[in-house]
């Protein structure tokens, strides 16, 4: 082992530990906003990438009808309340801020030729995938999760699995079994010392790093950020100083897909994903949470980032237990957890 | 009688068929990988079973299919419930290695023959009482790491490292490659493995290039095996890459592209009917299949895994009428006689070889059951 295979193997760590770091902090605030241990957010991982892979391949992605289908679901819901209640003013706004950008992007994609699909420039092709799979979140939110905000953490925790189930099928439904891979944003390598790097890997580190000081501006200087920290803090609290918790769930869901898409989005040039990737990627991004508590950004983050360096450290020096050694992380950490913090019973128990 | 009934009743809600499912039929119970990670195997096997013979012996053939997910404890629910409930007269299944080895206990205990379209040798070897009543209609992982063997030996390799699947199947490519490479004197200098949906396989290249070994095999599956090409490409690795039969699919060279062009492997002379010389004993046959697959799902869609499911087929074709002469369908002695009529196969030409079968070897093919190719232009070319 010489220090150039170190550095390799850091560099390989660090890139995905980058992106289990986005996934970390996604699962942190929906969990701390809506007590949802998010599983599914994998799968924001996987329809991101195989989305922008079907549009590379001048197909009409099935995650287009996902997002109709649901919207056309929630307007149904919130259109017959506001019917009944007599409220016929929010008509428009609902079945605009449901349905209208998913139709958009359906006319608009079904529109284009085939090969004009695949030879749009890939800023858009990314922001064509971003305006699908990130209204998924908040519609799923809607459907799913908003009319059990209120139950207990376990239930939701059944339900999320219920949905990632639901998920993974609709994405072997979408995108078949094979595995897809997109073109790089740029292609080549630059040198760095002793180091080859990929342009990719430089993006994802960079896209990260400016995602996280993105996240960081939203919570610290918008008044949505901080109406998402005050639900965070107590939900009850935040009700009675007139923030909607329903928008700040919308909210949370809509950010953990669009990190999730992006991620996807990101990582889909360097490795060949599949309907199903998404689940481990999204596991090892739920590793780094849980170091950080489910509570604390900046250590979900890191911990992120360690899982990242210790999958790639283990996979050269005992490639047959990598996982094993990556999820066995989680005890240690438990362990050191349930002995230094005091345990708060939950309000609902 | 009441139970005969209820059974009866069971069938035909099973299969839909109120007054068809009568007990003459031939029922086949079929379960592969149909979704999951081998989903990319299980999709053409699917296809295939589709195609198969409806009439065998002038008896009707029902085949029942199930999806095991490509996991070994549904795909024993699968087998439970096929044989239970279906009264299956023998199974087809399944796609991946570990599921076939999970089917065996139940087919052996309930006396049912069971064809595997698995690649693994530990499906039929060590001949034992529960192997008795399983066959396999793929390629054992031996007849495959012989060819790649015999190319390296060819081609002055001396040295070699293995990455491959942390599962049967890449262990069992290890196994098998390393007990010949061996008695060939051929050194393997690093033995690595991933998981199928690993995002990076960096360290395990970095250790394989710190061997410096004169070649690399990739023991891994479908579109999963590029990865490893790929890095160690990256990486700016120059010696020869040997993958192994099981990325013989359009899907493997569509998501590995320019990065596995160059690449070496061993595949059933199915894969290249066409560049077969015309006094090859398996053209024919193995044509018949290319076409009849072809002229349903299009040009370029034939893969080598949809020909195990064709060949378990074909082994039925030549065994079910032996076994009619005697016994009835759905009896336990129609289900030993097809059994013993399936081992008793000889010189029978399927897609991917010639059937010999005897009571030690469940499998049956020799050395003109595979060729290698190689990667070129994005499409397999056969080596003379």
């Amino acid at each position: 082992m010489d220090l150039q295979i170190l550095l390799l193997l850091g560099q390989d760590g660090l890139t995905n530990g980058a992106i289990y770091a986005l996934l970390a902090l996604a699962l942190v605030l929906v969990f701390a906003v809506t007590r949802v241990i998010f599983l599914p957010q994998g799968e924001f991982v996987a329809y991101g990438a195989l989305t922008l892979a079907a549009l590379q391949a001048g197909k009409l992605p099935g995650t287009v009808w996902l997002a109709v289908g649901l919207g056309v679901a929630v307007v149904l819901i919130d259109g017959g309340l506001a019917l009944k209640s007599g409220n016929l003013k929010r008509l428009p706004r609902i079945i605009l801020g449901n349905l209208g950008l998913p139709l958009v992007l359906l006319g608009l994609i079904s529109g284009l030729e085939a090969e004009a699909l695949s030879a749009l420039a890939l800023p858009l092709q990314i922001l064509l995938t971003l305006g699908i799979v990130v209204p998924l979140g908040p519609l799923l939110y809607r459907l799913v999760f908003q009319p059990i905000a209120s139950a207990t953490p376990l239930v939701l925790l059944i339900v999320a699995v219920a949905l990632h189930m639901t998920l993974i099928g609709l994405g072997l439904v979408f995108f078949g079994a094979e595995g897809f891979r997109t073109q790089p944003f740029s292609d080549g390598a630059v040198e760095i010392g002793p180091l080859l790097v990929q342009h990719q890997t430089l993006w994802i580190l960079f896209a990260s790093v400016a995602l996280i000081a993105l996240l960081y501006v939203l919570f610290e200087r918008t008044i949505y950020g901080k109406a998402l920290r005050a639900t965070a803090l107590n939900r009850t609290g935040a009700r009675l100083m007139g923030i909607s918790t329903t928008m700040a769930g919308k909210l949370s869901m809509g950010l953990a897909a669009f990190i999730g898409a992006l991620s996807g989005v990101l990582v889909s040039p360097m490795t060949t994903l599949y309907y199903d990737s998404g689940f481990l990627i999204g596991l090892k991004g739920f590793v780094g949470a849980i170091i950080g508590g489910l509570a604390s950004y900046p250590v979900a983050a890191l911990g992120a980032v360690l899982v990242g360096l210790l999958e790639s450290y283990s996979s050269f020096y005992a490639s047959a237990f990598k996982e094993v050694i990556v999820f066995t992380l989680i005890i240690p950490v438990l362990l050191w957890r349930s002995l230094t913090s005091h345990h708060v019973e939950e309000e609902e128990e | 009688m009441h139970r005969k009934t209820l059974i009866a009743t069971l069938i035909s809600l099973a299969s839909g068929l109120a007054a068809s499912a009568a007990w003459a039929d031939i029922n086949v119970g079929v379960s592969l990988a149909a979704t999951g990670p081998a989903a990319s195997l299980g999709i053409p096997e699917k296809n295939t079973i589709a195609l198969l013979p409806t009439t065998i012996g002038g008896q009707k053939v029902n085949y029942i299919v199930l999806d095991d997910a490509t996991d070994s404890t549904t795909a024993v629910k699968n087998i439970k419930k096929l044989i239970s409930e279906n009264k299956v007269d023998v199974v087809i299944g399944s796609s991946t290695t570990p599921s076939s080895l999970a089917m065996m206990d139940v087919a052996a205990e309930n006396e049912t023959p069971m064809i595997s379209m698995a690649g693994s040798a530990i499906i039929v070897e060590p001949m034992d009482a529960k192997r008795h009543w399983v066959f396999k209609s793929a390629q054992n992982d031996a007849h495959m790491a012989t060819a790649i063997v015999e190319h390296m030996t060819s081609n002055n390799v001396q040295s070699v490292a293995f990455i491959g699947f942390a599962d049967a199947y890449g262990q069992g490519w290890y196994k098998e490659f390393a007990k010949i490479a061996e008695a060939r004197k051929i050194k393997i200098l690093a033995n690595e493995s991933y998981q199928r949906n690993d995002t990076s396989v960096t360290g395990q290249t970095l250790k394989i290039l710190a061997a410096k070994p004169d070649a690399v095999l990739i023991g891994a599956a479908g579109t999963p095996a590029v990865l490893p090409q790929k890095t160690l490409k990256e990486k700016g690795y120059k010696g020869a890459i040997y993958q192994t039969h099981g990325v013989a699919n359009a899907d493997f060279l569509r998501v590995g592209g320019k990065d596995v062009e160059g690449a070496f492997l061993p595949v059933g002379p199915m894969v290249v009917a066409d560049q077969l010389a015309n006094d090859n004993p398996v053209k024919k046959s193995a044509l018949e299949y290319v076409k009849k697959y072809e002229g349903v799902h299009g040009k370029g869609s034939i893969s080598s895994f949809g020909g195990h499911a064709w060949d378990a087929g074909v082994l039925l074709g030549s065994a079910v009428p032996v076994a009619l002469k005697k016994a009835q369908p759905g009896t336990k002695e129609f289900r030993k006689a097809l059994r013993d009529a399936i081992e008793g196969t000889k010189n029978l030409p399927a897609a991917h070889g010639i059937f010999n079968l005897s009571a030690q070897d469940h499998q049956g093919f020799d050395q003109r059951a595979r060729v290698m190719v190689k990667v070129e232009n994005g499409t397999w070319k056969l080596i003379k």
